[in-house]
């Protein structure tokens, strides 16, 4: 763990930090400024005409509900999960963790393909008895949702599951000993200590389900003002000719989703005491 | 700051003797509702994807290679994602390294930095590399719509892979043992090579792996920067999508299941690997 020794400082130390710094800055930095920089060329005309566009404004609105809702799935679901991978004994249990993974490797475009052959209206497995009995899934919110929670469903229990081992079930023992229920002994003790991993996990999904763009882009239809979530309003208005609103759209999909991964990861307390 | 992240396998999962208890009532409950959830949001839609693609056999994989726009899709898809590993396992682990052994200023700065690629929506990567890659280029420097802008689109989204696996790997490693190998003579390359390069090259392959899954799989920050030209820049996500549009379920499906194919083979190959160079060391 003592690995932030000052080592001595050679040409190399050097060499290396400006590659490092070099590439970066052409990768991100230069690249991510202009689009900040095109945004408000004209001051803030793009902003205002890209929220006073009604397809636009819809778009943010249903890219807000969706991220909401696959959120809060994702991470009862996460919550859920997780405890059970790590405090109990199942059969099973090595193959859930491993296929709990699965969405992360899949590509977005094979997760809407996924689901159009399962929940599409006309000739999907299950789609169509559900159409019967007056639920919507593809090509309306349900199935956007679904998209957005397929791709972002792993983020919350990869962040909650290491935590969960390394505190052990010493304290929960305790708790439960001294007459704490389960939920008490939940809420007091395994939520406070999780609290930072669960928050990053939950901020993660929302960064990620804010921008899913292929999934959502085969189970909505893609119909403004109707389907049509933020992302793919960035596409057909960049296609459009529209380029102000295109970079005014995208500016506040990567404010929110940019922002609240900084202000998360910057509160974050260091896990390891001695690592600076 | 970890992101999407694997845990080596085995290392933090077995690292506390398990307490786990069996099920109660109430725990078996939340289960069958999570297990309920999971097979009708994942297991059952991604089985259908296989299924739909053997449904005739292997007739619907042969036309789907034979045609010529989809073996080109395919081709350039694994190419640009097999350069843009090799690339970030060199700058992936380079900046794992100055991120861990060199301090300066602005250095937390950088680690931020890491995150933007998983935090902007993939489109948003595509119009942020078109502004300074693109028609409009300050520098004069247009990539859209060749295959290079492929490989600039791969390299920005899959950028923190191998630096995230990388560096929790890096900051466990005790420099002592690199100043005891110096001390007994070893040069700096014999170093690298037989101390540093064993203790990290499992944590190189995890992100290698997870970077070439990325790449292959890519579709959003394609879209404005490629142009999808058939036969020239465009990718297997676009292939599966024109078949998903023309209604051709079987053809898209049997495109799906060949790059989860190489997915597999890819993250097999880079097991053997990692277990020669660890031999070796």
């Amino acid at each position: 763990m003592a690995s932030r020794i000052r080592q001595p400082k050679t040409t190399g130390t050097y060499v290396r930090r400006g590659l490092v710094i070099a590439y970066l800055f052409l990768l991100v930095v230069w690249p991510v400024s202009l689009v900040v920089q095109h945004t408000f060329s004209g001051g803030l005309d793009n902003l205002q005409t890209a929220l006073s566009d009604p397809d636009v404004v819809f778009a943010l609105q249903l890219t807000v509900y969706v991220a909401v809702w696959a959120v809060v799935i994702n991470t009862i679901f996460g919550v859920g999960v997780s405890l059970l991978l790590v405090r109990y004994d199942f059969p099973g249990r090595g193959i859930l963790s491993a296929l709990i993974d699965l969405p992360l490797s899949v590509s977005p475009i094979v997760v809407g393909l996924a689901l159009l052959l399962a929940y599409g209206g006309n000739n999907g497995l299950l789609g169509p008895t559900l159409q019967d009995a007056g639920l919507q899934v593809a090509f309306a919110p349900l199935g956007i949702i679904m998209a957005t929670a397929f791709v972002s469903l792993p983020l919350v229990i990869r962040e909650l599951v290491p935590v969960l081992q390394e505190i052990g079930t010493d304290q929960e023992q305790a708790a439960r000993s001294l007459g704490a229920g389960p939920w008490q002994t939940f809420r007091r003790i395994t939520l406070p200590s999780v609290k930072w991993a669960l928050l990053y996990g939950v901020v993660l999904s929302l960064a990620r389900s804010l921008g899913e763009f292929g999934a959502v882009k085969i189970m909505s239809g893609n119909i403004a003002g109707q389907t049509q979530t933020a992302t793919l309003s960035v596409e057909e208005k960049y296609q459009d000719f529209q380029q102000g609103t295109a970079y005014a759209t995208s500016f506040l999909l990567a404010l929110i989703a940019v922002a609240a991964l900084v202000v998360v990861s910057v509160l974050r307390p260091k896990e390891n005491p001695d690592g600076d | 700051m970890t992101t999407e992240i694997p845990l080596a396998p085995g290392a933090a999962r077995r690292r506390r003797t398990r307490s786990a208890t069996s099920l109660t009532r109430s725990s078996g409950l939340g289960l069958g509702i999570a297990l309920t959830w999971f097979s009708l949001l994942v297991l059952i839609p991604l089985a259908l994807v296989v299924i739909q693609s053997a449904d005739d056999g292997w007739g619907t994989f042969r036309d789907t290679l034979t045609n010529s726009q989809t073996a080109a899709a395919l081709r350039l898809t694994v190419e640009q994602a097999l350069i843009v590993t090799v690339v970030n396992v060199v700058f992936g682990t380079l900046i794992a390294w100055v991120l861990v052994r060199d301090s300066f200023r602005g250095q937390r700065l950088l680690e931020v930095i890491i995150d933007i690629p998983f935090a902007l929506p993939t489109i948003v990567a595509g119009l942020v590399l078109l502004s300074l890659y693109g028609p409009d280029s300050p520098i004069g420097i247009n990539v859209a719509n060749t295959e290079r802008s492929v490989f600039l689109a791969l390299l920005f989204v899959t950028l923190p892979f191998v630096v995230r696996t990388v560096e929790p790997v890096l900051l466990e490693l005790d420099p002592e043992v690199e100043e005891a190998a110096a001390s007994l003579g070893a040069s700096r390359f014999t170093t690298l090579r037989r101390i540093l390069l064993p203790a990290l090259a499992p944590a190189i392959t995890a992100g290698a792996a997870l970077s070439f899954a990325r790449g292959i799989s890519e579709y959003g920050s394609l879209v404005l920067l490629s142009g999808n030209l058939p036969n020239k820049t465009e990718v297997a996500s676009v292939r599966i999508l024109t078949y998903i549009e023309n209604g051709n379920e079987a053809a898209a499906a049997s495109v799906a299941v060949l790059l989860l194919g190489v997915a597999l083979i890819a993250i097999i190959l880079l097991q053997v690997l990692t277990k020669v160079v660890s031999k070796r060391g």
